[in-house]
């Protein structure tokens, strides 16, 4: 795809969410408080979502709202409060400079890694024409091409996830029930 | 936007790996690893934009996966909270040796 033909409405939008994304992920990681760390977190899955809008996936960026920043967030938030997680023993928490710097140094390596595997070419005859994924959505709607593959070539992964969510809550509830005296009678 | 795309989600990636090395606090790593799953969801909604609608119906999966992760993972950190009175990883340090 090419740049001259996108407008520049588009571009710039999608710029200015990624850039707004990165700039609040370096806010969440250099909070000291959590409850701020949390909050600047669910401010870049806002604009992963509009750059999910943006990439012609609207259903995906509905859900990254709601599950995301609505549902998993607001359950670490909640954790978080729950925990009182507010006091000075806590808040100090970054490692020392060596690990800073290891950090760094890893950081670097793994984006240039990152970098060389997206020069990779990907077999020409896999693209799909154009905005044929628009197009497809402009016919069907937004869900229906989503929902096809989801219930055929893949339900076998989609029943799956039910038992996976099954065997998560009630592990969670086993993990965070208080555990009783067990008594000998 | 592919290359856009993949630029941000390397970069919002390598953010979470940071976060994960250079903070204690357990709940706070717990979110940067939220964090890197939501940079890989990005690649695959790009490319889901280039080669076909399957990169989007495999992100409802890492949605699931992550959902049913947090649960657990938040379970275990409360259990821990309970035992130790605290959530900073140098304090726990049982497998350390």
């Amino acid at each position: 795809m090419t740049y001259n033909e996108l407008p520049l409405f588009y571009v710039f939008h999608f710029y200015f969410f990624g850039i707004v994304a990165i700039a609040s992920a370096i806010a969440f990681v250099t909070r000291k408080s959590p409850v701020a760390a949390a909050l600047w977190l669910v401010n870049t899955m806002f604009c992963l979502a509009a750059m999910y809008v943006l990439l012609d996936a609207q259903f995906i960026g509905a859900m990254q709202v709601l599950v995301y920043a609505g549902a998993i967030m607001v359950v670490f938030l909640f954790v978080i409060m729950l925990l009182n997680l507010g006091h000075a023993s806590d808040l100090a928490d970054a490692r020392g400079m060596t690990w800073k710097l290891v950090a760094g140094f890893l950081g670097l390596a793994l984006l240039a890694q990152v970098f060389a595997i997206t020069r990779a070419r990907v077999p020409e005859a896999l693209v799909l024409p154009e905005n044929a994924l628009a197009t497809q959505f402009v016919r069907t709607g937004a869900i229906a091409p989503l929902a096809g593959p989801l219930f055929n070539e893949y339900l076998l992964a989609f029943e799956v996830t039910s038992v996976l969510l099954l065997a998560a809550v009630v592990g969670a509830v086993v993990l965070g029930k208080r555990r009783e005296r067990t008594r000998a009678h | 936007m592919l290359t856009e795309s993949l630029f941000f989600s390397a970069v919002l990636f390598t953010i979470g790996v940071i976060g994960v090395l250079t903070r204690r606090n357990a709940i706070i790593i717990f979110m940067c690893v939220e964090l890197m799953l939501n940079a890989v969801n990005l690649t695959f909604v790009a490319f889901a934009q280039v080669y076909g609608v399957a990169g989007q119906v495999f992100v409802f999966f890492v949605m699931t996966v992550a959902a049913a992760e947090a649960a657990v993972g938040l379970a275990i950190i409360i259990a821990l909270f309970r035992h130790r009175q605290t959530v900073n990883l140098s304090n726990i340090n049982l497998l350390k040796g």
